[in-house]
């Protein structure tokens, strides 16, 4: 039997045409600073040094659980009073800051300098003030800066910008060589390897990587695969160094990952066999993990609201694999390029939004009643309350979901508030 | 430009928003962008509230900023007004648009809606959450309490619970309680559980009680100048300030302060003889100064622990903090940076820490036990059971609370007899505690200095070890000592070394230190 995709059946259309519906309103999602909670692990000699508020600061304990204590790689350099009278030189106080910060921490060698509103609002020039840095701390520690502001960047926004800002100083080569795009856990990306290696495909290099010394270098020979959906900003920069996308679904669910393996199997020439060789085991395996959770899924709807842009793969991995049936996806930036694929295969039938009024999604969701609703967590206690099933999405960020290994895991996460909310029935019907 | 790790208090746009949540009937439009939202989740996921809080943010995005941020404003207010239909609005700006100045407060106005809209002056770049919570309930009571008859009978109003507050919920009824023990009723708690028609009635009672003085003191102030009612300043937590604060409300009213006491059982559990080994316990006390105050005098007086240093982030109340610290010949720390107060309980080595969720974090890292006093903090101090820190059984929990953490009496004291026992020693930890127990890893070689030690050291330990150093046979002693006392040996011994001009520390000086620092 050959594991080959099956041709999607021309009867059931995809959603690559479905008009995008597109409000206005209240977002209820992170901004781009909450990226720095996974990336400040994933670079193990960088500091995120966020120049913002009060606020800004609050947001990053709150976002992280408030305060997963070990001493983070990150911090806010809170603008004062002073600092917005012009009585301090923004850029002194800065100075001052950093060295006071590398002299603490030896171990860095990169610092990203994070634009949050504030600072942008007030026009501070962070992309010089990184360049100025970066000749006073230099050959130590290379300085970068990008924002992860609200007024720019939606949650995972700010990893895309992060990694954006990397690309124009990575090195030159003429190697060929692929370039796998996206932080992962060190588990997932282990596993990634491990199946391209067993392909024969490589070298492979990782951005970002674990540390400065293994960055990768790019040219016009580089390939790339994206395994985030939300990196738009660097895919447009790593293709002006040159570089050319694998254009693929994401690499969520057995489906996806097959796929999008392939995509690069093909590049590099990998035989079909070698292929089915490679992957047939893990596929199964895959396929049988979701099968048990796919049991408390099956017929059941959903509705995503906008929160990380991992919506749309994920709605194909639910439709296809799991059996249910999407009402709404809703996602805070559609970038059809990239999506392309997974659009593709979502079969035809959900409203797709980007962007969001909240009040007004909300009124949908509750005409709707989905079976399992993917909110944040502002949102998933008070619907809770109301008798619809969450989940809440940032879950689906800081959790391995990715490759074959993890399909269970992924599937789990959306079987385990309709499996839990049965078992509280049960208990408090006796 | 002050960097921070991590912060002891929101901005004060946090402060307004556990206002908002706390009332009914009050709606929050807040000028903010995409990404302010975050602050929802304080309140949904910590506290675990089952509504959203009653604000919408305005969401304006970079590319609003050269246009009109100002009719988004309007545009929200008015959805915000038709939608949810308050009885009063407050309006503001968090830190971003602060800077842009649409004056929310003027636009609102502007727009004419049939009820109340009360703007916002917060400066993000001044001040924190606890001013704005007590700043936005002092405007809110500026502008809906207005003179009204008092009650027949006397009754007060509990000013300062909010949303998201430290045992907020369970302090009202406990407090509630304990007035009507006095035949006194509430006749508005506020901001928590009032809606804008309960403040316009406020006037109606004869005095209030000033639960939290950091989200409740300014709107206290007022209602005494304006309204002539006076305000508590005892706050009951504890069983001392309980019964003071009793005596006080007798002065203002003329009730009789003798109330039934059945449920406080603090100074039994307290003086039982199980209870000997807490005697002069050292104590590390930090978080608001409202719950630091009240728990140094409990730790001093009614559970019989020593303070040996206590603080708090919030300075509006350093005047207050230091004076209370005097009273234990201790200089207060006031500092809102955690590393500070992380550093100045390495130094002290306190056998208890009562702290906030940051000194929990300390704590876990240092390995000293630590008790929640105070805000800042997390999920589990939203607890379901009743567990109020105010009034009798508010003493009750305290006692309850302070003791978990500590090694159990006869087990410490097994500890120190058995101390070498291969599976009962102290790397096994308390017995009522989760965690595996470990077997003891016998080192047989000691290095003539450094080792284990030198790993753990301070700077401040560096200082004194630039003087003095351990002999093998010292250090390998000093590892005999129970954990839960042997930094307190370890910083005396060498101390005591300093002083007496030893240079290197034998099992002798160890013993020297011992009796001269006995107790």
């Amino acid at each position: 039997m050959s594991l080959d995709l099956p041709t999607p059946n021309l009867a059931t259309r995809g959603c690559r045409d479905t008009p995008v519906l597109k409000q206005r309103g209240q977002r209820e999602v992170f901004c781009g600073l909450t990226g720095i909670i996974w990336l400040h692990r994933k670079m193990q000699d960088a500091f995120f040094l966020v120049v913002g508020s009060r606020t800004c600061a609050h947001l990053l304990q709150a976002a992280a659980g408030v305060m997963i204590f070990a001493e983070p790689r990150f911090g806010t350099a809170i603008l004062e009073e002073k600092d917005l009278a012009g009585l301090a030189d923004a850029n002194t106080e800065l100075d001052r800051e950093v060295a006071r910060l590398l002299a603490r921490r030896p171990d860095i060698k990169q610092l990203f300098l994070v634009g949050s509103c504030p600072s942008e609002v007030i026009k501070l020039d962070l992309a010089r003030a990184a360049e100025r840095l970066s000749g006073m701390h230099a050959p130590h520690v290379r300085v970068y800066n990008y924002s992860g502001s609200g007024i720019e960047t939606t949650f995972t926004q700010g990893e895309d910008a992060c990694l954006a800002a990397m690309v124009p100083t990575l090195p030159q080569t003429t190697a060929r060589e692929l370039l796998l795009v996206g932080a992962l856990p060190d588990v997932v990306e282990d596993q990634a390897l491990s199946l391209l290696a067993a392909m024969g495909v490589g070298p492979v290099r990782m951005l970002p990587a674990r540390r400065s010394a293994d960055l990768p270098a790019v040219g016009a020979n580089t390939v790339f695969a994206l395994v985030q959906p939300f990196l738009g900003d660097t895919h447009a920069a790593l293709t002006r160094r040159g570089a050319r996308h694998l254009l693929a679904p994401f690499p969520f669910g057995e489906e996806g990952t097959t796929a999008w393996l392939r995509a690069i199997a093909d590049e590099f020439g990998v035989s079909p066999d070698l292929f089915d060789q490679v992957t047939a085991a893990p596929r199964a395996r895959a396929i049988k993990a979701v099968a048990a959770h796919a049991q408390t899924l099956r017929g059941k709807s959903v509705f995503f609201f906008p929160d990380s842009q991992l919506e749309i793969p994920l709605a194909r991995f639910l439709t296809r694999e799991c059996g249910m049936t999407a009402i709404e996806v809703g996602t805070p930036f559609l970038h059809t390029g990239i999506m392309g694929p997974d659009l593709d295969l979502l079969p035809a039938g959900p409203v797709i939004s980007e962007g969001q009024d909240v009040d007004l999604q909300l009124d949908r969701a509750r005409a709707a009643r989905p079976d399992l609703t993917i909110c944040g967590l502002g949102l998933a206690n008070p619907l809770e309350a109301e008798g619809l099933s969450t989940k809440w999405a940032i879950e689906l960020v800081f959790t391995p979901v990715h490759f074959y290994e993890q399909a269970g895991d992924l599937a789990g996460l959306f079987s385990r508030p309709l499996r839990r909310r049965a078992i509280l029935r049960k208990e408090a019907a006796e | 430009m002050k960097l921070t790790l991590w912060t002891y208090e929101g901005p004060p746009h946090v402060g307004a928003m556990r206002v908002a949540t706390g009332m009914k009937g009050l709606h929050y439009v807040l000028h903010a962008p995409q990404g302010d939202t975050y602050a929802d989740l304080l309140f949904t996921m910590i506290e675990r509230r089952n509504h959203r809080p009653p604000v919408t943010y305005t969401t304006f995005q970079a590319r609003d900023l050269g246009g009109d941020t100002a009719n988004l404003f309007k545009d929200a207010a008015r959805d915000a007004y038709a939608r949810f239909k308050p009885q009063a609005m407050i309006v503001g700006a968090s830190c971003t648009a602060e800077l842009i100045q649409d004056d929310p407060a003027g636009l609102a106005e502007a727009l004419g809606l049939p009820i109340p809209v009360i703007g916002l002056d917060l400066p993000s770049y001044q001040r924190k959450e606890n001013f704005g919570a007590d700043e936005t309930f002092l405007q809110i009571v500026r502008a809906l309490a207005k003179p009204v008859a008092r009650t027949e009978r006397i009754t007060c109003n509990l000013l300062g619970a909010t949303g998201l507050g430290f045992r907020h919920r369970d302090d009202v009824t406990e407090v509630t309680r304990l007035l009507a023990l006095m035949g006194i009723a509430v006749n508005v708690c506020a901001p928590m559980g009032s809606s804008p028609a309960d403040i316009a009635r406020m006037g109606a009672a004869h005095f209030n009680v000033l639960l939290y003085p950091e989200t409740g003191e300014s709107a206290a102030r007022y209602l005494e100048q304006k309204l002539g009612q006076p305000y508590t300043k005892v706050v009951p937590i504890g069983v001392g300030a309980t019964r003071d604060f009793l005596h006080e409300i007798s002065g203002l009213t003329g009730v009789s302060a003798k109330v039934d006491e059945a449920g406080l059982r603090l100074p039994w559990w307290s003086a039982s003889v199980d209870s000997t080994y807490l005697t002069g316990k050292r104590v590390f006390i930090y978080g608001d100064a409202t719950h630091v105050i009240a728990a140094a005098r409990i730790a001093a007086t009614e559970i019989g622990f020593e303070v040996v240093g206590m603080g708090c982030f919030n300075r509006e109340y350093a005047r207050p903090m230091r004076a209370a610290a005097k009273a234990y010949d201790l200089e207060a720390l006031i500092t809102d940076d955690y590393l500070e107060v992380e550093a100045e309980i390495a130094r002290l080595a306190p056998e208890l820490i009562l702290g906030t969720q940051m000194e929990r974090h300390i704590g876990k890292r240092l390995g000293i036990p630590c008790a929640v006093i105070s805000s800042p903090v997390h999920v589990q101090d939203f607890p379901a059971r009743y567990s109020p820190q105010m009034g009798f059984e508010g003493a009750n929990v305290i006692f309850d609370t302070w003791i978990h953490p500590l090694v159990m009496g006869l087990e410490e004291h097994l500890l120190t007899m058995f101390r070498e026992d291969f599976e009962f020693h102290d790397d096994a930890g308390a017995s009522h505690h989760g965690g595996k127990a470990v077997d003891r890893v016998v080192v047989e070689t000691v290095e003539a200095s450094g080792g284990d030690i030198s790993q753990q050291m301070t700077d401040a330990d560096v200082a004194v070890l630039t003087e003095t150093h351990w002999l093998a046979d010292a250090e390998k002693e000093l590892k005999k000592i129970p954990f839960f006392v042997r930094g307190k040996a370890k910083r005396n011994t060498e101390n005591y070394a300093a002083s007496k001009g030893i240079a290197a520390i034998s099992v002798e000086t160890l013993y020297e230190a011992k009796a001269h620092y006995a107790r």
